[in-house]
């Protein structure tokens, strides 16, 4: 069908096109997308391959009806090695069973126009119908350099475009001539019988290209080199670096918690008032406590993340984060990752969540893989209210030295815990799982250049709706599944008894509480009776569960933290025994350091890997080191007499 | 004698160099050369990172960054030799 439109050129025009946009990293390739489809973008995945897909029509003022423009990765070239120069070339030559484009237009960036034309070179030996986009013409006249787009359209025989996508400048043009990319020249003329085949060939033409035309190479980045020789300076360059990772991890606890409060909430106001307001049935309770409960506990990670992808798109876009990786490759080189697995094994410390789709800037796919099975190491902030309880319930708030007590070092230490385990895991997968050879580490390092707010609005969007609808399906469905395991079966209210007393009598008969007394062989070497158990089974879901799993065993009313720490020390009154020995806290507190108990987690895993293998090995050796280490902590504590 | 971009990075030598060629074997030598380490292109050491490795070279307009590995591979004599 399509020949058939193809041999009528009198209705071009009512034809769909489909255009895709091949450009370096960095070559502003993204922003010239966003700016040629009013950003607005449909995000999704490419099938059985983890490289992000990006497709959008072209604003309609630009003259056409019906154009769909494809952004394909950053690539600095079409020899397939990597996953993204695999999908830009399946792309390109018409794979996942859709036609190729009918048009490609190359990004250029004018400052380094040298080292953009050879990817035209090997574009046009595709075949397809090519067109050049020059892109930072304002940053090449600003550092002096000039270059005549006519003139290279005369040379090269495509069309060539001039644009500034910052100021739109050019992208009315672009737009017209993307329109209709059968008025493009054939690309057969570009080379004109020169054979490209080798990098040096291309690098070549593209070098005989410019001596044709009249052109004043930019002087070097003046902003850049000076910015650089501070930030990058062997002792002002790490201290700024370690202040950047500081606050890094300073601003996404401090500065995304209010947020999160407001957020929790307003989610326990909700399932409350929907307890309160609706008649007293087991969907009222299912609704409340499963359901709104349930994604609510996702729902609260929310600010964090948009935190997070702010910071890291702001940073990657103004030019910082690539010096970031430059500054601490050698630090991972010696666990055999690189620079760039820094920055997503950083943001774990939030939440693994955005930290393994960070992951995605690492080129070498068994970096990556090593990255995204280690990362859920990292302590993330679901960890924190199980670590303040157990720690404010057994650890003595005695100074150690100065200012230090040992219930602050015992949680720096499970930090530490926390990052040695992610290091060390590492390193062992590159040295056997995962070994093999390299792709050879390059990187390069963009000018400084003022971001665009739109750009990084639209990245942090993305993503923020991929973490929601992928985690929050998943978060759902366990939270209902919980919710009948620890409420079913059902129980007639006793009235004699208080509600937290009924409640307790019917969690003590569920589904949840069998599972927990059948898994008391399995941690009884630590001591956890079935009631642990069953806050380990809960906290399967999300690690923050734990605690409200807990209370609600305990039968505490109102859910008091300090309460139920009480309970469980046996530190009140009352005099009332333990319900954990301080050998069996520490043991829990060394488990949840090590344990994958994150749905959310390991349905990002499998999203980002492409299959259950990934997930089910990570569950399985996280889950055997936490088991291990508990059991070894709890013989040690048991025989330094804690 | 020709050196290698390791060897530049060591001397701290900022001066414009031309690369003669690429060792190492097809796929790697090949991602080298694809991202403009070819021979023939102009190529000037820059800074190493605050760790000394790895180093920042400036490479036909643009700054990019090898491992110490990586530069070995490289062999380099003075522009125009």
């Amino acid at each position: 069908m399509t020949a058939l439109v193809r041999l009528r050129p009198v209705t071009p025009a009512r034809r769909p096109g489909r255009i895709a946009i091949l450009g370096a990293p960095n070559s502003g390739k993204t922003t010239l997308f966003n700016a040629l489809t009013g950003h607005r973008a449909k995000a999704g995945n490419y099938p059985g391959v983890t490289v992000d897909r990006r497709e959008g029509d072209l604003q309609r003022r630009f003259g056409a009806d019906d154009v769909r423009l494809i952004d394909l990765p950053g690539v600095y070239s079409l020899q397939p090695q990597s996953e993204d120069e695999t999908v830009a070339v399946r792309v390109l030559e018409g794979g996942f069973g859709e036609p190729a484009p009918d048009g490609v237009v190359v990004v250029v960036d004018a400052t380094t126009i040298e080292r953009g034309l050879p990817l035209l070179a090997e574009a046009a030996g595709l075949g397809l119908p090519v067109c050049v986009a020059l892109t930072m013409i304002d940053e090449l006249k600003a550092r002096h350099g000039q270059i005549d787009p006519q003139e290279l359209q005369q040379e090269l025989g495509v069309p060539v475009v001039g644009v500034v996508g910052n100021r739109g400048l050019g992208i009315d043009d672009l737009g017209a001539l993307v329109s209709a990319p059968w008025d493009w020249a054939p690309s057969s003329s570009l080379l004109r019988g020169v054979e490209a085949r080798t990098p040096e060939d291309r690098f070549a033409w593209a070098h005989s290209v410019l001596g044709a035309c009249r052109r004043q190479v930019p002087e070097p980045n003046r902003w850049t080199r000076h910015l650089d020789r501070f930030l990058l300076h062997p002792v002002i360059g790490s201290a700024v670096f370690l202040t950047f990772v500081a606050f890094f991890f300073q601003g996404i606890f401090t500065w995304a918690t209010p947020a999160m409060d407001f957020l929790s909430g307003l989610m326990d106001g909700l399932a409350d008032q929907a307890l309160a307001t609706l008649p007293d049935t087991a969907v009222t309770r299912l609704m409340a406590d499963g359901v709104i409960r349930g994604v609510g506990a996702v729902i609260v990670f929310l600010p964090q993340i948009v935190l997070l992808f702010t910071v890291i798109l702001f940073l990657e876009a103004c030019g910082y984060m690539a010096r970031a990786a430059f500054v601490v490759d050698r630090v991972m080189g010696w666990v055999g990752l690189e620079g760039r697995c820094f920055i997503a094994l950083l943001s774990s410390y939030a939440c693994a969540v955005p930290g393994i789709m960070a992951t995605r800037t690492i080129p070498s796919p068994r970096d990556r893989l090593t990255t995204i099975l280690v990362a859920p190491f990292a302590t993330c902030s679901a960890r924190l209210p199980v670590y303040l309880l157990l720690i404010a319930a057994f650890i003595p708030a005695d100074p150690v030295l100065g200012p230090f007590t040992w219930q602050g070092l015992t949680l720096m230490g499970l930090y530490f815990l926390g990052t040695g385990a992610a290091l060390l895991s590492a390193a062992v997968f590159k040295r056997g799982l995962l070994r093999g050879a390299s792709l050879p580490f390059y990187l390069e390092l963009p000018p400084y250049r003022l971001p665009r707010p739109g750009d990084i609005a639209l990245g942090v969007w993305d993503r923020a709706k991929l973490f929601l609808r992928r985690a929050g399906t998943i978060i759902l469905a366990v939270s209902v599944v919980l919710w009948f395991l620890l409420n079913l079966p059902r129980r007639p209210a006793d009235p004699e008894l208080s509600v937290a007393e009924n409640q307790r009598l019917v969690l003590e008969g569920s589904y949840a509480a069998s599972a927990g007394r059948l898994l008391e062989p399995v941690f009884a070497p630590m001591d956890f009776d079935w009631r642990i158990n069953v806050g380990l089974v809960a906290s399967q879901a999300a690690r923050e569960v734990m605690v409200a799993t807990l209370a609600q065993i305990y039968a505490q009313e109102g859910q008091d933290e300090e309460g139920l720490g009480v309970l469980l020390s046996g530190s009140g009154e009352d005099g009332s025994a333990p319900l954990l020995s301080r050998a069996s806290a520490l043991a829990l507190l060394v488990y949840f350091a090590f344990a994958m108990q994150c749905m959310s987690t390991l349905a990002v895993i499998r999203r980002e890997t492409g299959g259950w293998r990934w997930p089910v090995f990570t569950f399985a050796y996280m889950n055997g080191l936490a088991w291990l280490s508990a059991w070894l902590t709890f013989i040690l504590a048991s025989a330094a007499g804690a | 004698m020709d050196r290698t971009l390791a060897d530049v990075a060591d001397a701290s030598d900022g001066r414009l160099l031309e690369i003669a060629d690429v060792t190492g074997n097809g796929a790697d030598s090949r991602r080298l050369r694809e991202i403009g380490f070819c021979t023939g292109a102009p190529v000037r050491f820059i800074r190493r990172a605050p760790l000394g490795d790895p180093a920042m070279y400036e490479l036909r307009g643009a700054l990019m960054s090898l491992r110490r590995s990586e530069a070995q591979r490289i062999r380099v004599h003075r522009a125009g030799a």
